[in-house]
């Protein structure tokens, strides 16, 4: 089965995963070095991701359904649900941060842990899982302070290291700068398939309402 | 490619409207809309977040019932066509992301479009190919311009453009002062029939001598338009009478205020053509429904010897279909299409109808 992987959440990025019953190859990958270039490099990425594969349409697609900042996000997942629509395929939701808690867990983590990254407004997106990479808690915004003690997998951790210190969350070195990618997130998602767990829908995490306040006039008060 | 009668897919995500449209030529075949508005009412305006939210959630639906109402597939499609701007970033970037993806699986030629020339490109799907000598006026809640369109797929000219507000915008900042809810342009038009519009003398904006200058030594801003004072006056007007405990003549200060701004659109747009030679005006944009506007500049061009053409309503605000004909037009003259790789612009100039390889 070839699936297409796509994350938004941090860096643009896609990648194409061959998996067999007992395998997942990764056909090829691709991760923008800029945080603001989603709409720019993510479709001719893909493009370019296919035609490496000799053209061949996915059996399926996975998107990161964040956290993650807004607008990047969403060019994701206008992504992911315009291919799906034409190419007539299942598109299937991520949790974005599990992504980086695949990579976690391939460092062995002792107990439970936690993946951070930057929410920006000096606040980070969280989840907490348990040792196999199982979401048992979030994810949730709030500030570094609130998170829980123990070890931190990714780059809000880097990005809060002495603030989280205060509260005995340790930044795992090695981590310091993780993001969710596209690789991470489409292994996640085959093995979710291949093991028949349910994946999510593509509605975005956005975590937060947008920022409008009514204004006073619209509550019925004249100037 | 060259095609007399080429099939195209147009996508439009400026604002708070997500459009599909399907034309073949100039023949119009759907216009699916879906609008975010009834989720700005509360907040008096447009929310950005809010409109690029509900993009993202309408495009397929809509996508996919433009296709089934047009009876068309997306294989039979000839190229689409997106608007990459002026607009909003963050619901352009989901229009765009999604055409890109469409234009990616199907592997048809992607066309990056500018949204006001798209407004002028319109005309063609009612009343054919546009007229020689031909000016566009567009006003709507995101832009005032005056244009001079001596080719719709090669050579479009700005003449005049608003400085701050569009007059749209200025209706709905209007109609808060006043309690009248959003959007602002029906509800004052409605009400302005019942008030005086010379029962207080509202500035007309950048009509002094120098800002607007002669034809021969023109000022800075002759065919230019502000409306931002203009709302400020409507403010402290309504807070004089709030101060001396009046009642606060409504329908007066509506009649005046839109008294106000199409006086100053009309005579800025006539005066822009006739130095120009242009002898046709189209007019489109949402503003384009209000009925005193419509009054006055059909009266002015007449006047003037200039012919005003107005699509239906349903094509003067923002749609698809109107991205879909400029497209197809550019098809149909051979230039060459966009590509995936191009970024949105939130401040396209009318020069760049369509991006660049």
């Amino acid at each position: 089965m070839l699936v297409l992987a796509i994350d938004t959440s941090a860096n643009a990025s896609a990648a194409l995963l061959e998996s067999t019953d007992s395998t997942v190859t990764v056909a090829g990958s691709f991760t923008s070095s800029v945080g603001n270039d989603h709409s720019e490099v993510l479709s001719p990425a893909i493009e370019s991701l296919l035609a490496q594969a000799g053209g061949r349409i996915p059996d399926a697609i996975a998107v990161g359904v964040g956290p993650g900042p807004f607008t990047g996000l969403r060019v994701g997942l206008a992504t992911a649900r315009t291919l799906g629509f034409v190419w007539g395929i299942g598109v299937h939701g991520v949790m974005s941060l599990d992504a980086v808690a695949l990579d976690a867990v391939a460092q062995g983590p002792a107990g439970e842990f936690t993946v951070a990254i930057d929410a920006r407004r000096k606040e980070l997106y969280w989840a907490r899982y348990d040792n196999t990479g199982v979401l048992v808690g979030g994810p949730y915004v709030t500030v570094a302070e609130e998170l829980p003690a123990g070890p931190v997998y990714g780059a809000g951790g880097g990005l809060y290291a002495e603030r989280l210190a205060a509260v005995g969350a340790e930044v795992v070195p090695g981590f310091e700068s993780a993001h969710p990618g596209a690789v991470s997130l489409g292994t996640r998602a085959v093995r979710a398939l291949a093991s028949g767990q349910p994946l999510l829908g593509t509605e975005p995490l956005y975590l937060r309402e947008s920022d409008a306040k009514v204004p006073a006039v619209m509550k019925g008060k004249l100037l | 490619m060259s095609l007399s009668a080429p099939l195209v897919l147009g996508i439009e995500s400026s604002c708070d409207e997500t459009g599909v449209g399907i034309v073949r030529g100039t023949e119009l075949l759907v216009n699916a809309v879906a609008s975010s508005m009834e989720e700005h009412v509360r907040f008096g305006g447009v929310i950005p977040e809010i409109a690029s939210r509900a993009h993202l959630d309408a495009f397929v639906p809509t996508l996919e019932s433009a296709l089934k109402d047009a009876g068309v597939t997306l294989a039979e499609i000839d190229a689409i066509a997106v608007t990459s701007g002026p607009g909003l970033s963050g619901a352009l970037m989901v229009g765009v992301s999604a055409a890109k993806a469409l234009a990616l699986a199907t592997g048809k030629p992607l066309y990056a479009i500018n949204h006001l020339v798209a407004h002028v490109g319109v005309g063609i799907l009612d009343g054919g190919e546009l007229p020689e000598n031909l000016g566009a006026l567009l006003v709507s809640g995101g832009h005032t311009e005056i244009l001079q369109v001596n080719s719709l797929t090669s050579d479009v000219r700005l003449l005049g453009a608003t400085i701050d507000d569009a007059a749209g915008e200025a209706y709905d900042k209007v109609a808060r002062l006043l309690g009248l809810g959003y959007p602002g342009g029906p509800v004052i038009d409605r009400i302005a029939k019942e008030g005086d519009p010379k029962a207080i003398r509202f500035p007309r904006g950048l009509t002094l001598p120098k800002f607007v200058g002669t034809e021969e030594n023109p000022g800075r801003h002759r065919h230019d338009f502000s409306f931002s004072g203009l709302k400020t006056a409507v403010a402290r007007c309504v807070e004089q009478y709030q101060k001396r405990g009046e009642e606060v003549p409504v329908a007066d200060i509506a009649a005046s205020f839109q008294e106000a701004v199409v006086d100053v659109i009309t005579s800025k747009a006539v005066r822009a053509c006739r130095e120009n030679g242009l002898t046709n005006l189209l007019l489109g944009g949402g503003v384009a429904a209000n009925s005193r506007l419509r009054e006055l500049l059909a009266a002015r061009c007449a006047s003037a010897g200039i012919t005003l053409r107005v699509p239906p309503h349903s094509l003067c605000t923002d749609n698809g279909a109107m991205v879909a004909a400029l497209g197809a037009q550019l098809v149909d003259d051979g230039v060459l299409p966009t590509g995936l790789g191009f970024s949105t612009d939130s401040g396209q100039p009318v020069s760049l109808i369509s991006l660049a390889v």
